[in-house]
């Protein structure tokens, strides 16, 4: 990270400061407090892209710590939020679970299947898991349609809104708030997790796995560690999933879901929490602005059914445009960017990163 | 017996689509993710062929199959070669991402509709009565013999042609064979583009049989359990593989649910991981555990 001058680490814990300069500590208030007051400035279009935007980063974490730090690739990350949201609606629907119940028992129904499907790809070497990952989403999607059809809920299980205590989760900001503060609490856990023990054995084997094993990691047992983390985070996020949607059917766990998930980290920026930030905003907001240039240029209608194959393959050229150009991704630009206007005006490369 | 009929169309199809996957493994250790994509684009082609070019049925296959060949050559050409230095995950991503964008190509061109090429032919797909009253149709015969000609072809060229041995070498140690004089891209291009030749011929004979629609790329990732039973590197495996995921999803389709049958093949897949992951004809070393 580069640093104008004049700023020396002279302490242990300043080494291990999350936040290092006080301008930092400025910047991150300034956008703390924006967060904060946003809900009551914003429409309700905009309440509910911010929703979309802090739901998907839930899972867009999980599956950062799995692809980007372990590097793993998962093609099942769809069917792990169906295995949360569906956790959900059958616990909601046979014995009218609270929330408080439903949650732990999503991230049971994630660690169990993690482990199920973990255990025989994460012993082998090469991306393994990606073939088994597929196999999750079909066999979770085939297990929910049978739910779905056996128990007559044909178009999808209703879902009412969870309640805490005396507090009804239903408006809009108090979804907000439920979301924000569990965004913080992952971002600070996913910070930490990476910096310990076990996030640096999953850099190591990602970034060498002989070298690592050669160092003393247990290769299978990082692997699968990275994996039942995220496949527990992915399968909460698919229970407050159902919880906000009000309304779980298979149709909505696709493998386009997955696609969005795997192009939010890429777009980010692969092996930076920053990155999950970044690619997540891009991925929600990428519909909104499509639909927008349509409005704008006053797009003839014929052409507005087409804007669903049109997101799909800007999704695809994006995404290649990425990983053969600009490896990094957006936080790749952000720094390069941060960094001209830090060390303006000189031009001099930084040390380290 | 019509079962054993449908089991046979069926790894037909399969060994079809796996032969792309295991070519294009034994070059470059890439899994292909976007192989189900290929395979629907062979099937687009033919339907714009016969719309818009000919609509006499061998010549339209003859030119669709060439443009399948020629579109694995541009990916190689124009996208693939430059990941040749990245890692194995970067190129997966990458092919990834290349599935996504042909599928929304796709449904822009042609849209998501469902086409049948045979109605530009002017053909109708025919029901023959094999033995013990066993029913196959015409493209279901069409799929057996172009899975043997392929295969046989296939075996003939890498055992007894000079560009089969370069093509082992390729596969085999990538550094030493460049050493000897073996222009890797050359070889790499051609891999992608047979791979892609036989996904796209799988496609298009699918789309004559059934009918053409983006959904179809979902069969590409059904036959990822038929690779793995056979072993990643081996093309004699994906035969046997085909046959295990075909019979597997038959009886799933004839005595669960046709629901099932989606599911049976990955429940093949997972039972292999578990007991060899290797594959029944895989190199071993290839994968160490860990």
């Amino acid at each position: 990270m580069a640093f104008a001058s004049g700023y020396f680490k002279t302490s242990y814990s300043a080494d291990l400061a999350l936040v290092e300069t006080r301008s930092r500590w400025v910047c991150l208030m300034v956008l703390m407090v924006g967060l904060i007051i946003f809900p009551f400035m914003a429409s309700a279009f905009l309440l509910d892209i911010a929703n979309q935007i802090f739901l998907a980063f839930i899972a867009a974490i999980a599956l950062m710590l799995l692809t980007g730090y372990a590097g793993l690739i998962s093609l099942g990350h769809a069917g792990l939020i169906a295995a949360g949201a569906f956790t959900t609606a059958i616990l909601f629907k046979e014995i009218n679970a609270p929330i408080y119940l439903t949650l732990p028992a999503s991230g049971l129904v994630g660690a169990i299947l993690g482990i199920i499907f973990g255990l025989p790809s994460l012993r082998l070497k090469g991306l393994y898991l990606a073939l088994s990952t597929l196999a999750l989403h079909f066999i979770v999607i085939y297990i929910g349609a049978e739910y779905e059809s056996t128990r007559s809920y044909a178009t999808g299980v209703i879902i009412d809104s969870p309640a805490l205590g005396p507090l009804l989760i239903e408006d809009p900001r108090i979804w907000y708030f439920v979301f924000f503060f569990a965004d913080i609490l992952l971002i600070l856990f996913a910070i930490n997790l990476i910096r310990s023990r076990t996030g640096r054995a999953w850099i190591a084997i990602r970034d060498r796995d002989v070298a690592a094993e050669a160092l003393g990691i247990k290769v299978a047992r990082a692997k699968l560690s990275a994996f039942v983390i995220c496949s527990v985070i992915t399968s909460i996020a698919g229970c407050l999933f159902a919880y906000y949607r009000g309304f779980v059917s298979v149709e909505a766990f696709n493998l386009f879901m997955t696609i969005e998930y795997i192009a939010m980290i890429i777009i980010g920026g692969i092996g930076t929490i920053l990155g999950a930030v970044f690619g997540t905003i891009f991925v929600v907001i990428l519909p909104y602005a499509i639909d927008w240039i349509v409005d704008i240029f006053r797009i003839p209608t014929r052409f507005t059914t087409y804007v669903f194959a049109i997101k799909f393959a800007g999704f695809g050229l994006i995404m290649i445009v990425f990983l053969v150009l600009e490896p990094d991704g957006l936080v790749g630009i952000w720094k390069r960017l941060r960094d001209y206007f830090i060390l303006w005006p000189f031009k001099y490369k930084t040390l380290g990163k | 017996m019509q079962l054993v009929v449908n089991v046979v169309q069926m790894a037909a199809l399969y060994c079809l689509i796996c032969c792309g996957y295991v070519l294009i493994y034994r070059a470059s250790r890439v899994l292909n993710l976007a192989h189900g994509e290929f395979m629907a684009m062979g099937g687009y082609f033919l339907f714009t062929v016969t719309l818009s070019l000919i609509s006499e049925p061998i010549p339209a296959f003859i030119i669709a199959c060439f443009l399948s060949l020629v579109l694995g050559f541009g990916i190689y050409f124009f996208l693939m070669r430059f990941m040749a230095g990245e890692s194995v995950f970067a190129a997966v991503l990458v092919t990834v991402s290349l599935g996504i964008l042909l599928r929304g190509l796709m449904t822009l061109i042609w849209t998501s509709q469902s086409w049948h090429p045979l109605q530009n032919m002017k053909m109708e797909n025919a029901s023959h009565q094999l033995f013990e009253g066993a029913v196959i149709s015409t493209f279901g015969i069409v799929m057996v013999a172009s899975a043997v000609i392929l295969y046989l072809a296939l075996f003939l060229a890498f055992k007894f042609t000079r560009w089969g041995l370069r093509m082992r070498a390729v596969g085999e140690h990538p550094l030493l064979a460049s050493q000897r004089g073996i222009g890797l891209h050359k070889f790499y291009a051609l891999s992608w583009g047979i791979a892609v030749f036989s996904g796209g011929l799988a496609g298009m004979i699918q789309a004559c049989d059934t009918g053409l629609e983006p959904s179809m790329f979902i069969i590409g990732l059904k036959a990822f359990p038929v690779v793995l039973v056979g072993g990643l590197d081996s093309l004699a495996g994906v035969i046997i593989g085909a046959f295990v995921v075909a019979l597997a999803e038959i009886l799933a389709i004839n005595y669960i649910s046709p629901q099932a049958s989606e599911v049976a093949p990955f429940a093949v897949l997972l039972f292999m991981l578990l007991i060899r992951p290797w594959g029944l004809f895989g190199t071993k070393e290839e994968l160490e555990r860990v």
